[in-house]
């Protein structure tokens, strides 16, 4: 197969490129160019943006003997990652702009691109199974290693998408990957993983999101709506978010409060005590599906975040949404994440959560 | 078997240049010490720089060993200006599409001189920017992303008569077109010896023995003060050498080459691009835009079946910049986008052209559909 790799320039990626290599594949590797100035983006965070990222890729190619390219989708990033990573907190939701850059530029404009080049393929060094059938469709599973398992920040790709994708790190735990990539000498066999968003050079979100969101003051209030204080902007407050409230009046029983929910038209923030952070229904919006679309209610699970445990739920499918009920009440679900539903180990698909009881 | 098609950003090293540089490089010692070592060092220098003036009509005193073109042209620029300032001239006047290496002045303050539509700098409004308080005047020779010739003479003249300097970045000239620093009364003039299949390393700039720009690096004071550093004496003899077989071949090149570029064009037209070259351009350039297309999706394609083509401009981090060159043109940053440079060589033949000529299309039709 002709297989695009997209190498990020950290070990995984580049161990995956390795792999398809020794496996007889026809290899390009291509390193997305995502900023108009890479000195601007964080350096080894998630190993996709900055710098010395493009050129740790550029040496494992290198070492590989296999053509490599720095593809520019600065353009594409901005419009599609970074701007609608601020209209979502502008708009009081939380949003993961990881899986927003897998479903918008990695898998689609990418997958594209290389399309239109000529290859089958794209591979990544996600940690995620994807498995073929007879009839020639393809399931998304959980990896092996399922400390690493990334099959939630693929939740949302179609099956279209993941009948072009490759991941070849389904069956490795970590520790292997980094004895291939020592083995293979390559450099990047010890940098380190990164957890940060790669467009947030100093890993400040709120200062990052204070260059694009003007304040809106506003009151912060509990659930009956009494005024506890004020705030400059409800952009600078999360679900679950306990610290920088500044509250005056403290609690009737003296417990700490953490922000409930956000209401950005009335620029209201309210708080609550820790037990009301807890949630059993979330409605998801936009379902994407792995395969056919699925109607119905079904049990199953659901994780809305992506170093999270799934969770056993019911989950019902109707009216172009996605009704998920938890067996367990979960705390910290906030407007604007995703939550992919998994029937076993299997993907089955996702949504954006919309609202949480 | 790959098609060399990037001769204007480097040039494969001639076999006899690299047997100069291997034999130059078992002399010992430094040019500069007094003792017989050192003395014979200096000879295989000093015979380099005379091969190079002799070849070039300069006497061998105008000869500044540089480490590439880059340095020759920023001492120009900048060293011109900080010798003549104290004579009041504290401008610095440079065409809107030379190397970065020269247009990196307009940071310090130099002005720019436009282009027309054509790329060819504009004399006329060059002749009213051009006073005695103007340090040095900088025109390149050939353009390096077009090939298209400057009328350097022209705009020499307006600067001789306000006792300006004039420099010209001849780097892509040289092999190409005919250049003769003599006659061309030029008073400064950079030379790169990696364009002419000579090492990379080595340039020089050419200074009239009447003027001297100040240094614009510490050091030692070699090469006239100027230029400071020990000498590079393989490196000097490899370039001395490449540069005499580019001159001895230069009319023959001239010929076969600007043959071979005007098939170039031809595909190039014929599979729907506008060419930003001239028919009177130097014989081995050719810049071409194809609409609707991205040059980088073209360039991966062609790159695929063999053929090394290049998008001219800088690069950053691998990305490729939309082309100063094009933009002072008067073309849109998609136009810059969409446009390619083949440039030819000393090792460019026959077969090189019709492989191109037959993937061209084929690439050409593929990338329309990359997005």
């Amino acid at each position: 197969m002709r297989v695009l790799a997209a190498m990020s320039g950290g070990v995984d990626s580049a161990v995956a490129a390795a792999r398809l290599v020794a496996q007889g594949h026809d290899v390009t590797g291509v390193h997305l160019a995502l900023s108009k100035n890479p000195a601007s983006y964080r350096t080894g965070a998630r190993g996709c943006c900055s710098l010395e990222d493009s050129h740790d890729a550029r040496r494992v190619a290198d070492k590989l003997d296999i053509p490599f390219y720095v593809w520019d989708f600065a353009e594409e990033f901005h419009e599609a990652v970074v701007e609608d990573f601020v209209a979502e907190y502008r708009a009081g939701r939380t949003p993961n702009p990881c899986l927003r850059c897998n479903e918008k530029i990695k898998f689609a404009a990418v997958l594209d691109r290389g399309i239109a080049l000529g290859f089958d393929a794209v591979a990544t060094g996600h940690y995620a199974d994807l498995r073929r059938h007879d009839d020639g469709s393809v399931t998304l599973h959980r990896a092996a290693d399922g400390a690493k398992d990334q099959s939630y920040v693929l939740g949302m790709l179609d099956q279209t998408q993941l009948s072009h994708c490759l991941f070849p790190l389904f069956d490795v735990e970590k520790p292997v990957v980094r004895a291939e990539a020592r083995a293979l000498g390559f450099g990047v066999a010890k940098k380190p993983d990164s957890h940060d968003i790669c467009f947030i050079a100093d890993g400040d979100t709120q200062g990052f999101l204070q260059r694009y969101i003007d304040d809106a003051p506003g009151d912060i209030v509990d659930a009956d709506g009494t005024v506890l204080g004020r705030h400059r902007g409800t952009h600078r407050y999360t679900v679950g978010q306990r610290k920088g409230l500044d509250l005056r009046v403290p609690s009737p029983s003296g417990d700490p409060r953490y922000v409930l929910s956000i209401e950005p038209v009335s620029h209201t923030v309210v708080v609550g005590p820790r037990d009301d952070l807890a949630v059993r229904r979330l409605t998801g919006i936009r379902p994407t599906w792995t395969g056919s679309p699925v109607e119905g209610a079904f049990r199953g699970r659901a994780q809305y975040r992506a170093h999270g445990a799934a969770q056993e739920a019911t989950i019902e499918a109707r009216d172009g949404g996605l009704l998920v009920s938890l067996d367990e009440p979960a705390s910290g679900v906030a407007p604007g994440q995703t939550v992919v539903v998994y029937a076993g180990d299997k993907v089955l698909g996702s949504a954006v959560i919309a609202s949480a009881a | 078997m790959s098609v060399y098609l990037d001769h204007a950003a480097s040039s494969p090293m001639r076999p006899e240049a690299v047997e100069a540089f291997v034999e130059a490089s078992a002399v010992v010692g430094n040019p500069a010490s007094l003792h017989r070592s050192g003395q014979r060092a200096r000879s295989v220098l000093e015979e380099a720089r005379e091969g190079l003036a002799e070849a070039l009509g300069a006497q061998p005193s105008e000869v500044i060993f540089t480490s590439g073109g880059s340095e020759a042209d920023s001492i120009a620029v900048l060293g011109g200006l900080a010798a003549r300032e104290s004579e009041g001239r504290h401008r610095m006047l440079v065409s809107a599409i030379e190397h970065p290496a020269v247009i990196g002045a307009v940071g310090h303050g130099a002005e720019l001189l436009a282009v027309t539509r054509d790329g060819v700098v504009d004399a006329t409004a060059a002749a009213g920017m051009i006073d005695a308080t103007v340090a040095v005047v900088s025109v390149m020779a050939v353009n390096n992303e077009t090939g298209v010739l400057q009328p350097v003479e022209e705009i020499r003249r307006l600067a001789a008569r306000s006792g300006a300097w004039m420099h010209s970045d001849a780097v892509q000239a040289l092999g190409h077109v005919p250049v003769d620093f003599g006659a061309s009364h030029l008073d400064l003039m950079s030379l790169s010896a990696h364009k002419i299949g000579g090492p990379v390393g080595i340039g020089a700039l050419l200074a009239g023995r009447a003027i001297t720009p100040a240094a614009i690096g510490l050091g030692g004071g070699q090469e006239r003060g100027v230029r400071s550093g020990t000498a590079a004496v393989a490196l000097a003899a490899s370039f001395a050498c490449a540069t005499r077989l580019a001159v001895q071949e230069l009319e023959a090149e001239a010929l076969r080459l600007g043959e071979l570029r005007d098939r170039v064009a031809a595909a190039a037209v014929a599979a729907g691009a506008r060419l930003n070259s001239r028919v009177d351009g130097a014989p081995h350039i050719v810049n071409a835009t194809f609409g609707g297309i991205r040059a980088d999706a073209l360039l991966f394609l062609l790159d695929q079946r063999g053929v090394h083509a290049s998008v001219g401009s800088a690069c950053r981090a691998g990305v490729h910049q939309p082309s100063e060159v094009l933009l002072a043109m008067g073309r849109t940053v998609d136009e810059a986008g969409q446009s390619l440079r083949f440039s030819l060589g000393h090792t460019t033949t026959d077969l090189d052209i019709t492989r191109l000529e037959s993937v061209l299309p084929l690439a050409v039709e593929q990338a329309r559909a990359v997005r």
